[in-house]
């Protein structure tokens, strides 16, 4: 125990990296699953063919190697591209980047069946008197489809999240100094791997918890006036 | 002067030199990705096996809200549930060297110290773990009317579950357990950060030892949705045959 005391500053920082990494992954998942639905419930067959094959391939890939993908090829495509188009210059993937991005891309999938749903929830007719009103397609989306999105999303999005976090924990595995990874190389360097990993596993175990209790409290409040069966 | 290439030197040399991809090499090594596939097969479907087999009895337990089994089984539902598989897998396979005791055990030798049996049982308990939460919750929808009729036949206790909630309760599960097989099949790429040369495993040596990123991952993402393909169709099957009186009746149509 005294050396979890020792190296708290170590545990702390991997921590922070680790809901740094799962929220900018959230962010970047929700970006992807507004467009993915969008594409999906759109009436061009081009969108939502390419919103299948994204959904269908994610189904298909584990995480981690799409992340070992973007982290160990991506630079090379990335670049190659950056200079053909003369877009952008040097651009180097870091251990960050290739988590983001590749958590992100896998997430968003998950996040377009999760708004696929709840649009698809929200009856017809209000869109429909939205638009005989005259509101343009933003605000109908604004007014109308965001709260009550926002409501039927919220069990699954809230599911989404907390396999997120713990996919966050893959990122040590190509080298990102996160919770797991200052952990086990404390653990190495004192020997005492499973007092450090114990306490990754409780860090861990008070995230899911915390979030599980927090996102249920905000189901609740956008649930406020809605009568339960 | 000239000399002759053969077809298969031609091929290496297109491979090579112009193919984004060097599909030659990738040939050479596809032998490697088969045995990891087997590796990532066989893990996979023994811990579903055991981690199923392990949750009928805690589902049933959690269910019926047994007195003081209930209790123990959410708090190792929620616990396995609430972190990371690969921080498990850390804790079992490099964690536990750490206490003497242990090591000195007779769990120790064929056991604890091969990173084989480790994955099996962290996989096992965590795919319990998950399997015994929506099991409880197709066991709890069973409906009442089935459970007043087994009732009103005779049915003892067990002669009622083995009858009537369990056939129902499985078939209920199956779009769950569907998504389950899948979710630990993804899961498995834990094996490759434990010394395992699981299909990332293979993917991770062909990058190190040749430097080729593409060829590697791209190889190993092939194997994985082709094994995501097969298991979907095979569920896909499973529910045509299982669940084939919930389907949607449509006028005049043949699906």
């Amino acid at each position: 125990m005294d050396s979890i005391w020792e190296y708290r500053s170590l545990l702390l920082s991997g921590t922070a990296v680790t809901i740094q990494l799962a929220l900018a992954s959230l962010a970047l998942s929700v970006l992807f699953g507004l467009v993915g639905a969008a594409a999906k419930l759109s009436a061009n067959h081009i969108g939502r063919r390419a919103a299948n094959a994204y959904t269908t391939l994610i189904r298909g890939v584990p995480d981690l190697v799409l992340m070992m993908l973007l982290f160990y090829g991506g630079q090379q495509i990335v670049n190659d591209l950056g200079s053909v188009t003369g877009l952008w210059g040097y651009i180097e993937i870091n251990q960050f980047t290739a988590g983001v991005g590749s958590i992100g891309f896998v997430f968003g999938a998950y996040m377009t069946e999760t708004f696929r749903g709840a649009i698809l929830a929200i009856p017809r007719g209000q869109i429909e008197a939205g638009v005989s009103v005259g509101m343009t397609p933003l605000t109908v989306f604004r007014r109308i489809t965001w709260p009550q999105m926002v409501r039927h999303a919220l069990p699954s999005f809230t599911n989404n999240w907390l396999v997120l976090i713990k996919a966050t924990a893959l990122v040590s595995v190509i080298g990102l100094h996160d919770l797991v990874w200052n952990a086990s190389t404390a653990g190495r360097s004192v020997r005492e791997p499973f007092t450090f990993m114990f306490a990754v596993f409780i860090i861990y175990l008070l995230l899911t918890a915390c979030s599980d209790v927090g996102l249920r409290w905000l189901e609740r409040r956008y649930n406020v006036g809605i009568d339960r069966g | 002067m000239t000399t002759e290439r053969t077809f298969f030197e031609y091929l290496v040399h297109v491979s090579e030199n112009q193919s984004p991809l060097d599909f030659m090499l990738i040939a050479d090594h596809l032998d490697k990705f088969f045995f990891g596939a087997l590796l990532t097969l066989e893990i996979t479907a023994l811990a579903l096996v055991i981690g199923g087999a392990m949750a009928v009895p805690l589902a049933i337990a959690r269910a019926y809200r047994h007195r003081w089994l209930n209790g123990p089984i959410w708090a190792f539902t929620y616990v396995f549930r609430g972190t990371p598989l690969l921080v498990q897998v850390y804790l079992v396979y490099y964690g536990l060297a750490q206490f003497d005791f242990v090591r000195e055990s007779f769990l120790w030798n064929p056991v604890l110290s091969s990173p084989w049996w480790c994955a099996l049982i962290t996989f096992s308990l965590n795919t319990a773990a998950y399997t015994t939460e929506f099991l409880r919750g197709a066991i709890e929808n069973t409906a009442k009317g089935e459970i007043e009729a087994a009732k009103a036949c005779g049915m003892s206790k067990i002669q009622m579950m083995r009858r009537v909630i369990l056939p129902g309760a499985f078939r209920r599960a199956l779009p769950a357990y569907s998504n389950e097989v899948i979710f630990m099949l993804h899961s498995s790429v834990v094996l490759s950060t434990i010394t395992l040369q699981d299909i990332l495993g293979v993917g991770r040596w062909l990058n190190g030892r040749y430097y080729l990123a593409y060829e590697g991952f791209i190889t190993a993402m092939v194997f994985y949705m082709a094994l995501v393909f097969l298991i979907s169709q095979a569920f896909k099957f499973w529910e045509k045959k299982w669940l084939g009186h919930l389907r949607p009746r449509t006028a005049g149509s043949t699906r």
